[in-house]
């Protein structure tokens, strides 16, 4: 399958450089820290993301974000593509965050679009995880 | 050319064609050459390229000796099964409508059976042992009065085993169904002998033994004789079986290197041995691997690997300088993971992670041993990305885990 060059890019920088396209690890009991794992293996794809955040007037902000995905390529870019949306939201722009931005950042072909679909999830869940600490 | 910094391990999608091949084919297409239509009776031009289809089909025939007249040319393996599994049901449907065959044959023998299906046949699929095989026991216990056709593979593409056809071949002789074999990955691999196997159809490939792509035969067995109902109609061409102008150059190739095969299959052999083990020694080192398919039942020149803990499709991507293959090329267009290997009982997340490595004629020991260099270091880094490689470092059986499926 082709993939668009963003895609590869993204998917190659991740790879070769992990640790500044923030692939790592929060302690989940944290109270700072919200964790969303969304996918299955069985399904060819798991994501997992993990937002730190500290309180900024009547709301919080995203101050750094931590992820791991199992999948293919695209399920990889789409996550790192997310994750350097997040940092400095606050929740409720995060919450905002919608698939088609991903799909439109990497130019996802059809077939790829249940990657940002999972993005989306797993930044629901993280912030419902989090919210659920405070 | 870009490609040609790319080491390329996939000779079981398809093979370069070898230059000598090249050469020959050549010869059959300008003013200079042979360009004659090999059907025209009343001119040199003719006659000499009749003389070469004719000289071509001797060696398809030769490699894998039967009679030069049972060998019907085709546009590729897979018209060759669409010719053999329609052509068989559809002439003898008065005689039965049951068909049996396997659920890890290539798509050209699956999807012409489902169209049988769609006319009123009733198809059995069976399941493979967890090696990757299909016993003969199992055709047996499927066989019924009505069965009038048994197509079973000869080298599973995916993972390269092989099935016993001589023993299939026994027991569908035995029962009067005609047996058709899909060999499109054996030429040039493994000795095959028609004389001394029940086998009465057999399809062939030309690009997956250093010939062309577009062309294919069809061993159709004269005796006990088997008939069979054209798909394609237009003058008579291959005694009705199949019409159309022959591909001269197209046929002269496939002979070409059907010939080569025969002379050098021993040497191909050794070669790709070595690669194999060596590769498979390597790759054993990595943690959490699985070998798919039978060690002691498979052709050397298929390695199907599982990285547990990585996907497949990731994986192939990370090993960007290399062309390899999840599974069979034409399902790698969708999300599905390899119906071969969950045919054999692989879980989900292992069939997911399946690369197939397939080293030919013109592979090197530096092809291999590039790669392997490349392949842990892509491995570990994947893993270092893989939610799944943390938990279960972690100590969590992911077997246990409820997960969020979409």
């Amino acid at each position: 399958m082709a993939y668009s060059k963003k895609v590869v890019e993204k998917f190659e920088n991740t790879l070769n450089n992990p640790e500044a396209f923030k692939v790592g690890r929060f302690d989940p009991k944290d109270s700072n820290v919200g964790t969303g794992m969304v996918g299955a293996p069985a399904c060819g794809d798991v994501m997992k993301l993990q937002i730190k955040c500290e309180p900024k007037g009547n709301t919080h902000v995203i101050k750094d974000v931590k992820f791991k995905t199992y999948g293919c390529g695209s399920a990889i870019a789409s996550s790192s593509e997310l994750v350097e949306m997040l940092i400095g939201k606050t929740l409720e722009e995060a919450k905002a965050i919608k698939n088609v931005e991903i799909v439109e950042a990497l130019e996802l072909p059809p077939i790829k679009i249940h990657c940002s679909v999972l993005a989306e999830d797993s930044i629901r869940q993280a912030i419902e995880d989090y919210e659920a600490k405070q | 050319m870009s490609t040609q910094s790319t080491i390329y391990l996939d000779y079981a999608s398809t093979t370069p064609v070898d230059p000598r091949v090249a050469t020959k084919m050549m010869e059959f297409l300008t003013p200079e050459g042979e360009f004659g239509n090999p059907a025209s009776r009343s001119h040199r031009f003719g006659w000499k390229a009749d003389e070469a289809v004719e000289e071509a089909r001797s060696h398809v025939a030769n490699l894998v000796n039967c009679d030069p007249r049972e060998i019907v040319w085709t546009s590729g393996a897979t018209e060759a099964d669409n010719l053999a599994i329609k052509g068989v049901a559809r002439f003898y449907k008065s005689k039965g409508n049951h068909i049996i065959t396997s659920k890890i044959e290539h798509k050209a023998v699956l999807d012409p059976c489902r169209q049988l299906e769609r006319e009123g046949f009733e198809v059995t699929y069976l399941d493979p042992d967890e090696s990757g095989v299909i016993t003969p026991d199992s055709v047996k216990s499927a066989i019924q009065d009505n069965t009038v056709l048994v197509s079973i593979m000869h080298i599973n593409n995916e993972l390269g085993t092989v099935n016993d056809i001589e023993k299939i071949g026994e027991v569908t002789r035995k029962h009067g169904a005609f047996f058709h074999v899909d060999a499109a990955q054996s030429t040039g691999k493994v000795d095959i002998d028609l004389q001394k196997i029940c086998v009465d159809l057999m399809s062939f490939s030309a690009h997956k033994t250093y010939g062309p792509k577009g062309i294919g035969a069809l061993y159709v067995r004269r005796k006990p004789r088997v008939r069979l109902e054209a798909l394609i109609h237009g003058g008579g061409h291959e005694r009705g079986m199949r019409s159309g102008t022959l591909a001269t150059h197209q046929i002269v190739g496939m002979g070409e290197a059907f010939r080569l095969a025969s002379k050098e299959m021993k040497e191909d052999h050794n070669k790709i041995v070595k690669f194999h083990e060596k590769f498979l020694d390597k790759v054993k080192e990595i943690d959490h691997v699985y070998i798919n398919g039978d060690l002691d039942n498979k052709v050397p020149n298929i390695l199907n690997v599982s990285f547990n803990f990585v996907e497949g499709e990731s994986l192939i991507m990370g090993l960007k300088d290399i062309a390899v293959s999840s599974g069979s090329a034409c399902t790698s267009a969708s999300l599905e993971p390899s119906y071969v290997l969950r045919a054999l009982g692989r879980k989900d997340e292992l069939a997911h992670s399946s690369i197939r490595f397939s080293f030919g004629r013109f592979t090197s020991d530096d092809d291999v041993n590039n790669t392997l260099d490349i392949l842990g270091n892509v491995v570990h880094r994947l893993r270092e990305l893989s939610p799944l490689w943390e938990m279960h470092l972690d100590g969590i059986d992911l077997d246990t885990v409820e997960w969020n499926a979409h």
